[in-house]
């Protein structure tokens, strides 16, 4: 552990709102408008920060405890993830393992916080959100057998700082297969199109943002801050397989990170703007395909 | 034998659950020590019963069954004393208590025995005694079913095992099992048979799919804290025994491994879908142990796999996540079915759809176990993860560099396991989410009440092993060091060197807990300092400008786990009787949903049927005519009166 490691975690804290004000602002290009300021979700934050919250009457300490379990194990996974070249704060083997663990914990209690409300909109989001995900679990974790086969090393940190240019060069199709994968795993973990819209008004048609409908003030800052780490975090493991290219210099290696991450987040705009949402019952299809994308990617590391 | 003569019902149960605390307590202390020097302690006696010996001994691997054993037995015992005051007065309790108390030295018997006649004369005792304690409700229809359902299927599995005793016995010529595990048995051919035997028999008793069927029959008819106990530990005796068998086989070759992990993946999948699609809490529970039973069995199979490659890292990984995983299923799932125990005598239902907003009538059960259904989800920072942990370090570490014919199946283990624990959270936010939370369902939950200390001391004593488990993981995997060296004869270096393996990443998960309970814990102040001086205020829940809500309007467990039984609907073979809406103004509707067990109905029904049908001509020959009697029995005499004198 040295001081650089320090510098993914704050990172992520500090920028990780601002993507979503990128992944807006593509949009808004797209469709012509203006948009937001690129610091909308700061402007969100500290305004639901400084709010009164109201609970429904039949809620009881989960819904209570909900956002800050989760806020607490966004922010434990965030220790985990590195940054490009950069090492995360804790490495150990197998991280990815905790990693993941935390964001199902995350999972758990928003599912169950959504229940405590007792509306059947936001059982209704709960209930799509854990079958969606037990469909990305799998996906996620065959793409990471894969990297872990193809660097031979178990960690998040040692397996980025592990891959390069030669990877791309020697098994393309591996790698291109797994950022392939991982990117429709963050698209489905964030609940963006085209899994979920996380701009519609339909309750009927929302998933993670129907589960939390019943949340306000300083709970909905947590949730607002929680999923903006998430998506970065999420980001930032699709990105160490894509961009795996040191220039030897950590700084301008730090810069070429931050670079990928905001592309990654127009990329995202982009992904936004010209597709439509699926149907419900085709994104199964697509989470499927994933695991199958991730799988084909494992076989070819067997050989 | 106290118990049978004793005529008060108080008395019983203090009796009862008062001897088998006694006894665990000062069973634990020498399993302790055994655990913890790794030494042996040996009883033998002679016993005229022949190739009988009274021989038993308490190794580290029995050891370390035995304390979750145990420790669950009298935190069960202790529950029942409140649990079963409801039938106070109207049953004899008695013989209830008996039976519990043979149940737990039957299982430690099975545990200690070192003489196949005496292993097996435990294993019929824990059978029997188990088998009377399921039927304790014997005026129910479904009880008695669900009964014999149990006794078939255990006298079936112990078929198989009387036959792997037999065999081993007439390969080695002894029936004791120190020899059998010093001789072993070196050729292939009687190996490999021996070991399906194995599988078979002792998999009947653990619920390995498709042999699990009396398990969702038996759980929930046996009254809570023995569901608990046959769940928490009775069925994994099966895992004991088939580890212990395996220690007689030799060097086992690849495809058990292989075989194992299969079977794993199917009871561990299957397992954990068929919970999913459950209505009764109990039913799901009993289901969710085969899910269990199955990561268990991964466990061994990547173990097994490293004694056939030769690597100890994937042994100790291996059988250390799947000894972990047996200790931490007894606690977790003994507490789920101690606090589903609690639901069903607070509310007299365990349909998950008459439930809902128990947390505010039943505070301590309902914390106790949301503690269970995080644990039971394999998520930090509970012990469930731990162990998973173990079992997917196991097959991330062997995947790295080995072959195909080990990296394969170790990479399906990963992706099963991704997806069974996926599965496990929508099953058990499901069952905290529906029954706990939101608004009560039915006119059940209006007279629920909190359960009596009894019942609940043991449920926390419980959540905070399993809290307890991943604070000090390190600890706790240092101490299979012993069991590891004695089951897998390996040297106590390497094992020591590859736990190290395992310790390292551990003790960094123990500190991304603390480090998450430290946000937690800055995360509430902060709330709390936020709020302090603004408007909270309380309102109905937004239902979307929506005036009328009602408890209906809410999501049922059936309607959670739709998506999911529908997409796996060719496995699942749900069966849905809808009556839709007809008319302009309709006036009822129904929807009702069933998943009944496909091995039970495509393979046991249909071939008990026949099975019955064909001996039931033998009938014919009972037909109550006592002369006819009397005329077998001399046509008896005289064949073998001719035979003897041929």
């Amino acid at each position: 552990m040295n001081a650089f490691s320090f510098i993914p975690l704050l990172l992520a804290l500090v920028l990780s709102p601002l993507m979503l004000g990128v992944i807006n602002r593509t949009k808004a290009f797209f469709a012509g408008r203006h948009g937001q300021p690129l610091l909308q979700t700061y402007f969100d934050l500290f305004k639901l920060l400084q709010k009164g919250v109201i609970y429904s009457r039949t809620t009881t300490w989960i819904f209570r405890a909900g956002p800050m379990i989760g806020l607490a194990a966004i922010l434990t996974a965030a220790l985990l993830m590195p940054l490009g070249k950069c090492p995360a704060l804790l490495a150990f083997p197998a991280d990815f393992l905790l990693f993941a663990g935390l964001l199902g914990l995350m999972r758990f209690f928003t599912v169950v916080a959504a229940l405590d409300t007792g509306s059947s909109f936001e059982g209704m989001g709960a209930s799509r959100e854990v079958f969606f995900s037990a469909l990305t679990e799998p996906a996620l974790f065959i793409a990471l057998a894969t990297l872990v086969r193809e660097t031979g090393r178990l960690s998040l940190s040692t397996m980025f700082g592990q891959a390069s240019n030669a990877h791309w060069l020697h098994s393309g199709p591996v790698l291109g297969l797994v950022v392939l994968a991982l990117v429709i795993v963050l698209l489905a973990e964030n609940s963006r199109i085209p899994v979920d819209d996380p701009n519609t008004h339909l309750e009927l048609t929302m998933i993670h943002e129907v589960m939390v409908l019943d949340h306000s003030g300083p709970d909905f800052a947590f949730i607002l801050y929680t999923s903006a780490l998430k998506l970065w975090l999420l980001g930032a493991l699709a990105l160490g397989v894509a961009l795996p290219f040191s220039s030897g210099n950590p700084w301008l290696n730090l810069a070429m990170a931050l670079g990928g991450m905001f592309g990654l987040a127009v990329a995202i705009g982009v992904i936004e703007s010209v597709m439509a949402r699926l149907r419900l019952r085709v994104v199964p299809q697509l989470l499927i395909g994933a695991g199958a994308v991730a799988t084909v990617a494992l076989i070819l590391t067997l050989k | 034998m106290v118990l049978l003569l004793s005529r008060v019902d108080r008395d019983f149960s203090w009796v009862g659950a008062g001897s088998v605390v006694i006894a665990a307590v000062s069973g634990c202390l020498p399993a302790f020590g055994v655990l913890l020097h790794g030494s042996v302690e040996q009883l033998r006696l002679p016993w005229s019963v022949p190739f009988g010996e009274f021989f038993i001994e308490l190794d580290p691997l029995s050891a370390w069954f035995l304390m979750p054993t145990l420790v669950l037995s009298a935190l069960s015992a202790i529950y029942g004393v409140g649990y079963l005051r409801a039938w106070q007065g109207r049953r004899s309790l008695g013989p209830s208590w008996f039976f519990y108390c043979l149940l737990v030295l039957g299982m430690m018997f099975v545990l200690l025995a070192r003489n196949a006649v005496l292993f097996l004369m435990a294993w019929e005792l824990m059978a029997l005694a188990s088998f009377f304690l399921v039927t304790f409700e014997h005026e129910r229809e479904s009880v008695r079913k669900a009964g014999w359902i149990y006794f078939v299927a255990t006298h079936l599995g112990t078929a198989f095992l009387l036959v792997f005793f037999l065999l081993l016995g007439r390969e080695t010529g002894s029936m004791d099992f120190t020899v059998w595990a010093e001789k072993g048995v070196r050729t292939h051919g009687p190996a490999n048979v021996l070991f399906l035997l194995a599988v078979i028999g002792f998999g009947t008793k653990a619920g390995f799919m498709p042999l699990h069927v009396w398990l969702p029959e038996a759980h929930p008819a046996a009254p809570s804290h023995v569901s608990a106990l046959m769940s928490g530990v009775m069925i994994k005796t099966g895992i004991y025994g088939l580890l212990r068998a395996l220690t007689f086989l030799g060097v086992p070759p690849l495809w058990w491994g292989w075989g194992l992990i299969a079977i794993g993946l199917t009871s561990g999948g299957l397992g954990v879908l068929f919970a999913l699609a459950q209505h009764d809490l109990k039913r799901l529970l009993a289901y969710s142990s085969v899910e269990h039973i199955g990561i268990i069995t991964m466990g061994l199979g990547v173990g097994l796999l490293g004694v056939s490659t030769d690597s100890p890292v994937l042994v100790v990984l291996g059988f250390g996540g799947g000894l972990l995983h047996v200790v931490n299923h007894a606690l977790f799932k003994g507490l789920l079915f101690l606090g589903v125990g609690a639901v069903l005598h607070g509310s007299g239902t365990r349909e998950i759809d008459h439930l809902g907003g128990l947390l505010k009538r039943m505070p301590w059960t309902a914390a106790a176990f949301l503690i269970g259904a995080v644990a039971i989800s394999g998520l930090p920072p509970l012990n469930g993860f731990v162990s998973e942990f173990l079992i997917f370090l196991g097959a991330f570490q062997g995947g790295v560099s080995t072959g195909g014919a080990v990296a394969v199946p170790l990479f399906m283990l990963v992706a099963g396991l991704a997806l069974i624990g996926g599965l496990a959270v929508a099953c058990f936010t499901k069952a905290f989410g529906i029954v706990f939370l939101g608004e009560p369902r039915s006119e059940h939950v209006a007279h629920a009440h909190e359960a009596e200390w009894t019942m609940r001391l043991p449920m926390l004593i419980l959540a905070a092993g399993c809290i307890l488990i991943c604070l000090f993981a390190p600890v706790v995997v240092g101490s299979l060091k012993t069991v590891l060296e004695s089951m897998t004869g390996l040297q106590p270096l390497v094992v020591d060197e590859n736990l190290a393996a395992a310790i390292s990443p551990l003790s960094f998960v123990v500190l991304g807990t603390a480090l998450f309970l430290a946000l937690l814990a800055a995360l509430v102040l902060l709330r709390r300092h936020l709020l302090e001086h603004r408007r909270v205020e309380t309102d109905v829940t937004w239902r979307c400008g929506y005036a009328q809500p009602t408890p209906r309007m809410q999501y049922t467990a059936s309607s959670f786990a739709q998506p999911l039984t529908d997409l796996f609907g060719p496995l699942l073979g749900t069966r849905k009787i809808i009556s839709p809406p007809r008319g302009l103004f309709p006036a009822e509707a129904a929807l009702k949903t069933m998943t009944p067990d496909f091995s039970h109905e495509a393979v046991y029904r249909p071939v008990f049927g026949r099975v019955h049908e064909w001996l039931s001509q033998l009938q014919r020959l009972q037909h109550g005519k006592v002369q006819l009697y009397v005329l077998y029995i001399a046509v008896t005499l005289i064949a073998l009166l001719v035979w003897e004198l041929r």
